[in-house]
């Protein structure tokens, strides 16, 4: 288990798969995650049930930081209602 | 377990709720995707569906048994083919339209989920006409099908869905409800996530999608009047119908129910019919075929008809036809239950009606129109505009279909240009939020970016201004053969009309009419009115004061349209080219030349006058730049033996004027460039003037001075000064100059302090009035190095102005006790409110701030608005 600060980029050409990857991560580690969408242009819908599942485990001790996120896929993730779960990050 | 969920399992309601959580993920992802995306998956939809649109009619003919095959594949191709031409090169994404003369973008929002119903008639063209609109506009739709045309639907949402999401669409684009139920689609209309509800089917679901809260698009019954005009060229009006009635077995809700034929082709029309392959029934068949398929319980007709052939229909009813017969025809005697055939009949039987006169053909069209049809689809056969235009305006429908069958008229894009469709709005009359064809602006929230757009100016003047002494002689350029010289006994006396009349040429005859030197009345206009027409006039030569020239103005008004009403021409206005009273546009002219004899008002270029109503004891106030004078004379000749108490208040009046268009929101720079001059040339000449009435170039410059102030107040306006010294004026009996006079240097102090409330003004970049103050004061060579040290060098500048003209600086030393005033004070704050002058002013006075402006009058010189806690604010503002 990790507790310090973890910084993952995601890849955009395989943005869900790695967004899972994440997801994972995320489950064993403490502290605080940073999920790095600079390369990322746009989200497909696997990509997005994967940001879901990143939101729904409310009680991890862990802060999800989403950094670089884009004005396209922050709308998406505001019109799912996720944006609350996490801290944005330019 | 909430109301909206009673009746569903919980397994029904977790299957439910996940379509719609996929369906939203799917909407949410799919804003992101651009034009070229979205085009790029629609040409393939549309190609798929054109693939398959036999095998989709086949599909749906097997499972409803409703239709004909051949015209449902028809159907299936308009619903692509058609619909894409409408659709291929519409932009739907982000900056969808651009006004640019308005200043307007206008630009997409997709609207997210929509849950549509689909009908039993046409469900397979209308699944491929829906999906291609929701991807074209980046939606996902749940679907919730006719339960008894469900695999048809499933399967043409499926080749619809795998097209769209091999072309790049995202997953669950498109949900096809399983096993369909009243509660499944009660559930899903009533999600809080679902954000339109489109209803193509039945009143019961239109009505349950309306009930819902939700934004819905729906659709209503049709019962199509056709009215057959005696014009009509029949044989394509025969076919048309024939056509359209016949077009999937009736079952389009556009198609023709009851055909009114006028009386003198009523027989020739029925042979055609019957030519054509229409079975013509006898009254006793009429009979039989509307107990047949006409429900006498609900007066609708009977499910087991929808669709159907006639042969089969009249098989059923025990009626013998031939069997190539295509369409049954009954004769009916009126529109109601007692005529059961007179509803709406979606199959290929026919009402037709013979009416005796185009009225009475009129009458029953209306009222098939409004046996359930309201809004929806009605046809005319004329080759007379005249009738097609009674037909449409006595018709409530969203289609009116002219010279072309109503059904595939209906269906846009084939008989005519209207949008290609599948789902009829209907109005308010079918219960219906659009009446449009609807399309995919109606799966659109359209965004408006307003851009600012400052108003038109303008800088409106007489067309000649002839100025310096004896400018008077201008005159003789002027051809005329009578011309009426109006003025008062007073310049008559002082021989002023006889220096105007060496200046006409002598052909010319003249006449003068002298009339009190008091704010004209309306039998003061009417009698200038009376000697025009009498002596024949085509010019006017106003020679007088401010009173003198508004009384030409409006002479000249009512002479040349004397159906002029002055009341409603004086109606409030906020925007002069908007304003809701147009004053006329006469044909023949009459020209009127000014020649003012004060230097204050400025009549002589303005387009406003003033006329007292003594009856109503009211003045009433009228402005149009047609009361312009076409020329003005400021001769300063005529003012040189003006008392002096009347060139200080005229001069102060002129001041104003100038002071006011300077900071008001209508300023220009070329109102400004006026409003400056007046200033400078006011301060320089005015308490020479008044101290030295015989100094010949005083008199010239302020004569000038007033001419050129009125310039900029013609087309700035003025403020909330005059608002103030119009009811002070009007309370208290007191000059206008004077009462200028009285709030001068207080209404400076406002305007530069910062406003409680700003006045709307398109044309302004931020609030400028101290700025404006601060540069007249620069103009006049005032001292400060702040704008506020600027602004108060021109107040102490005004004040110090007053006093040299000595003109009374407070109310309380004009006699006007403070109880008086106090008494005075609600119906003066109320005139000054309801005055339009402070309309341009450059702060929006609240009414207790005109009650605080009051009193800093009554009190004069010393702290005056200043005070009152905004001279700090104030401070701060010009400091920016």
């Amino acid at each position: 288990m990790t507790s310090h600060a973890e910084w993952i980029a995601i890849d955009p050409e395989r943005a869900a798969d790695s967004l899972q990857e994440a997801v994972e991560k995320v489950n064993s580690a403490e502290g605080e995650v940073t999920l790095d969408f600079s390369a990322v242009r746009r989200i497909d819908a696997p990509a997005a049930r994967a940001v879901e599942q990143l939101a729904v485990a409310e009680s991890r001790p862990v802060k999800l930081v989403l950094h670089a996120v884009n004005g396209d896929i922050y709308k998406v993730l505001k019109l799912l209602q996720l944006t609350a779960r996490f801290t944005f990050g330019s | 377990m909430t109301e909206n969920s009673a009746s569903l399992s919980d397994d029904r309601i977790r299957y439910l709720e996940e379509l719609v959580r996929q369906g939203q993920i799917a909407a949410a992802v799919f804003t992101q995707f651009s034009q070229r995306d979205v085009d790029r998956i629609v040409k393939a939809m549309v190609l798929a569906g054109l693939d398959q649109a036999q095998y989709l009619a086949r599909l749906a003919i097997e499972e409803t048994g409703i239709g004909v095959l051949e015209d449902k594949a028809l159907k299936n191709m308009v619903a692509t083919e058609f619909v894409y031409n409408y659709v291929r090169d519409k932009p739907s994404v982000g900056v969808i339209h651009e006004f640019p003369e308005r200043g307007i973008v206008e630009v997409a929002e997709p609207i997210g989920l929509i849950f549509s119903l689909l009908p039993i008639t046409n469900p397979t063209a209308t699944v491929l006409f829906k999906c291609i609109m929701a991807i074209k506009t980046r939606n996902a739709v749940i679907f919730g099908p006719h339960p008894k045309a469900w695999h048809a639907c499933q399967e043409a949402i499926r080749i619809m869905y795998e097209t769209a999401v091999k072309h790049g669409a995202p997953e669950a684009v498109f949900a096809c409800l399983e096993s369909p139920t009243i509660p499944d689609n009660n559930y899903l209309m009533r999600h809080k996530e679902v954000k339109l509800i489109d209803a193509t089917g039945g009143p019961g679901a239109v009505k349950a999608a309306y009930s819902s809260g939700k934004p819905a698009l729906g659709v209503g019954p049709g019962n199509t009047p056709v009215y057959l005009e005696k014009t009509a060229h029949l044989d394509m009006a025969v076919v048309d119908i024939i056509t359209s009635k016949t077009f999937d077995n009736g079952t389009i809700c556009a198609s023709e129910q009851t055909v009114v034929i006028d009386d003198e082709i009523y027989d020739l029309a029925l042979r055609k019919f019957a030519e054509l392959g229409a079975h013509i029934c006898s009254a006793k068949e009429t009979e039989m075929l509307s107990r047949a398929v006409i429900d006498p319980d609900t007066g609708f007709l009977r499910p087991m008809a929808i669709g159907q052939k006639a042969t089969d229909i009249a098989r059923a009813c025990g009626l013998r036809v031939k069997p190539d017969t295509k369409l049954l025809v009954a004769p009916i005697q009126g529109v109601g239950r007692e005529h059961p055939l007179s509803v709406e009949k979606l199959c290929p039987v026919l009402a037709v009606y013979r009416a005796k006169s185009v009225d009475e053909a009129l009458r029953v069209c209306v009222d098939v129109n409004h046996a359930g049809g309201l809004g929806h689809t009605a046809v005319v056969f004329s080759r007379q505009d005249e009738i097609i235009r009674r037909f449409s305006e006595a018709i409530n429908a969203g289609r009116i279909i002219a010279n072309s069958p109503g059904s595939i008229g209906a269906l846009g894009g084939v008989y005519n240009d209207m949008v290609p469709t599948f789902s009829f709005g209907c109005g308010t009359g079918g219960g219906n939020s659009t009446m449009d064809n609807v399309n995919l602006y109606h799966y659109l929230n359209i965004k408006r970016v307003a851009r600012r757009t400052p108003a038109h100016m303008w800088f409106r003047i007489p067309n000649q201004i002839y100025f310096n002494f004896n400018a008077v002689e201008n005159l003789r350029d002027f051809p005329s053969r009578s011309t009426l010289i109006v003025t008062n006994p007073l310049l008559e006396q002082m021989g002023h009309v006889d220096k105007v009349r060496q200046s006409i040429p002598p052909e010319v005859r003249v006449r003068v009419l002298a009339i009190p030197d008091a704010e004209p009345e309306a039998q003061v206009v009417m009698l200038g009115v009376e000697a025009l027409g009498l002596h024949d006039a085509d010019q006017i030569v106003a020679l007088g004061g401010g009173s003198v020239i508004d009384a030409a103005k409006i002479m000249k008004l009512k002479f040349l349209s004397p159906e002029a009403d002055l009341d409603e021409l004086a109606a409030p206005f906020l925007d002069i080219r908007k304003r809701a009273v147009k004053f006329p546009a006469p044909e023949r002219q009459v020209r009127l030349i000014a020649i003012s004899t004060t230097s204050g008002t400025g009549s002589e270029v303005t387009p406003f006058a003033v006329l007292l109503d003594k009856q109503r004891g009211r003045k009433v106030t009228l402005a149009d730049y047609s009361l312009s004078p076409d020329v003005a004379i400021v001769d300063p000749q005529f003012v040189m033996s003006m008392p002096r108490n009347l060139t200080a208040d005229t001069g102060i009046d002129c001041l104003t004027h100038a002071l006011e268009a300077g900071v008001s929101i209508h300023a220009s720079a070329y109102t400004d460039s006026n409003a400056m001059q007046a200033i400078r040339l006011a301060f320089q000449y005015l308490p020479i003037a008044y101290e030295n009435p015989h100094d010949e170039e005083a008199r010239s410059m302020m004569h000038n001075a007033a001419c050129i102030a009125a310039l900029a107040f013609s087309n700035a306006s003025v403020g909330v000064n005059h608002a103030l010294a119009h009811a002070f004026g009007a309370r208290f009996h007191v000059g206008h100059g004077r009462a200028n006079a009285l709030m001068l240097p207080h209404v400076v102090a406002y305007n530069a302090a910062v406003p409680t409330k700003f006045m709307p003004s398109p044309n302004q970049r931020g609030y400028s009035a101290h700025k404006k103050y601060a540069l007249m004061a620069d103009l006049l060579g005032l001292s400060g190095a702040t704008t506020w040290e600027k602004v108060q060098s021109l107040v102490t500048a005004i004040e110090q102005l007053l006093d040299r003209l000595e003109i009374p600086r407070s109310i309380r030393e004009m006699g006007i006790s403070q109880e008086e005033f106090e008494r005075a004070m609600p119906d003066l704050a109320k005139v000054a409110f309801d005055d339009p002058s402070w309309r341009s002013n450059p702060r929006m006075p609240l009414v207790s701030e005109l009650v605080e402006l009051f009193w800093a009058a009554w009190r004069g010189r010393g702290p005056a608005t200043r005070a009152e806690g905004t001279e700090q604010a104030a401070k701060e503002c010009v400091r920016i």
